[in-house]
């Protein structure tokens, strides 16, 4: 696949440069809302919101921000778009939102969208950083769910909330809390760098 | 005596990287020198102990009275960002051995979700100003202590035999969790 084609824009996103498993971005979120499948993927989807729509906005406005105040610009644009997915998710799905707190207001410092606004958008039209957006939203989303699977099965013997686990099994109660999960990414990191290593070996 | 729990919650029990999960990008970027982990540190607590003021007051003079709320969070990230460069340009002119010291991770607190969180956190629990205050020098100290430990332990592990693959971030992140089980020890504290 070549570089710069709109097919390997969206696809460097959901492995070669996953957000969270290769660039180490995003960790708060990641890490905080993943107790259950369904918060982890609430987040990936008002992520993934406020990512496309200010990738949007600035790829098609990149010519018209002065590069002194860009940071601020983009910070405010994204802000933005945050405080509509707050409200929308407040308004359509109060308990969610309620399970989220303030880690809805805190996409807004989410390295990932700051990032590809500075390193993507600013510099491409507005097709390639809607694909670019959409490919991040999409490794973020993976990431994210990957991360709630385990931790909501091991920890609550659930998967969005149906019993998986049979009915002898002891809910390991550590994996929904703080240190469950920087173990559980402590070893999604470990295994990703595995099936990169032997990809790489085989190319 | 609250004021004191509260500092004590804020610092330890409730660690604002090893329990809520805030400040994770700058705990595993700068953790790997214990000197830089601390400089890091000091200007995080110091930025959040002005930003726990300012917020408040923002927050509390300006906004809830005009029936301004929706615009709480542009509010913020904007009051954090110039907050940032004001401290930046402070120190520059007033200690410039302090600034090379903190050298790039001045201008990086801005997008350290700790202080926007802390301000949100201020706003939501509806603190009185000197419990914001209280709160936000807690949550400093907390994560200057959080990072200087977790320094010291990557300073001891480049010695260690870490399996190949587990190199970098991912031992961090497993001895991260060691840590926050050891930092749960203190939830009998309060």
């Amino acid at each position: 696949m070549k570089k710069g084609s709109p097919t390997y824009e969206y696809i460097k996103g959901v492995w070669k440069e996953n957000p969270v498993l290769v660039q180490l971005l995003g960790m708060c979120p990641t890490l905080a809302v993943t107790t259950t499948v369904e918060n982890g993927i609430a987040m990936a989807l008002a992520t993934s919101f406020v990512l496309i729509m200010s990738s949007l906005i600035i790829s098609a406005f990149r010519k018209l921000i002065p590069s002194s105040v860009r940071i601020a610009s983009y910070i405010v644009i994204i802000a933005t778009f945050v405080t509509l997915a707050d409200r929308f998710l407040a308004a359509n799905f109060y308990d969610i939102s309620k399970a989220l707190g303030p880690f809805i207001p805190l996409i807004i410092v989410n390295c990932i969208i700051l990032g590809r606004q500075e390193a993507f958008a600013s510099k491409n039209t507005v097709k390639m950083a809607f694909l670019d957006a959409l490919g991040m939203s999409t490794g973020f989303f993976i990431a994210l769910f990957l991360l709630s699977s385990v931790r909501e099965i091991l920890g609550n013997g659930t998967w969005l909330g149906i019993h998986v686990m049979p009915a002898s099994f002891k809910p390991w109660l550590v994996m929904i809390m703080p240190p469950g999960a920087f173990f559980t990414l402590g070893i999604i990191l470990g295994i990703s760098a595995v099936i990169a290593r032997k990809t790489k070996k085989g190319a | 005596m609250e004021l004191i729990l509260l500092f004590i919650s804020a610092a330890i029990v409730n660690n604002f990287v090893l329990s809520y999960f805030l400040g994770i990008c700058p705990f595993l970027g700068v953790s790997k020198k214990t000197d830089a982990a601390f400089s890091m540190g000091i200007a995080v607590t110091f930025v959040m102990s002005i930003t726990a003021a300012v917020s408040w007051l923002v927050n509390n003079l300006i906004l809830i009275p005009f029936h301004l709320e929706i615009l709480q969070y542009v509010v913020f990230i904007l009051v954090i960002a110039s907050l940032v460069q004001f401290v930046e340009m402070f120190i520059k002119k007033v200690s410039p051995p302090l600034y090379r010291a903190l050298g790039i991770y001045l201008p990086l607190i801005t997008t350290n979700c700790a202080i926007l969180g802390l301000a949100l956190f201020i706003s939501l629990r509806e603190y009185s100003f000197l419990e914001g205050m209280v709160f936000g020098l807690g949550a400093g100290v907390g994560f200057t202590l959080a990072l200087v430990i977790m320094a010291g332990i990557r300073e001891d592990l480049e010695l260690a035999d870490v399996p190949e693959s587990l190199k970098g971030a991912g031992i961090t992140l497993i001895i991260a969790g060691i840590l926050s089980l050891a930092f749960m020890g203190f939830a009998g504290l309060i």
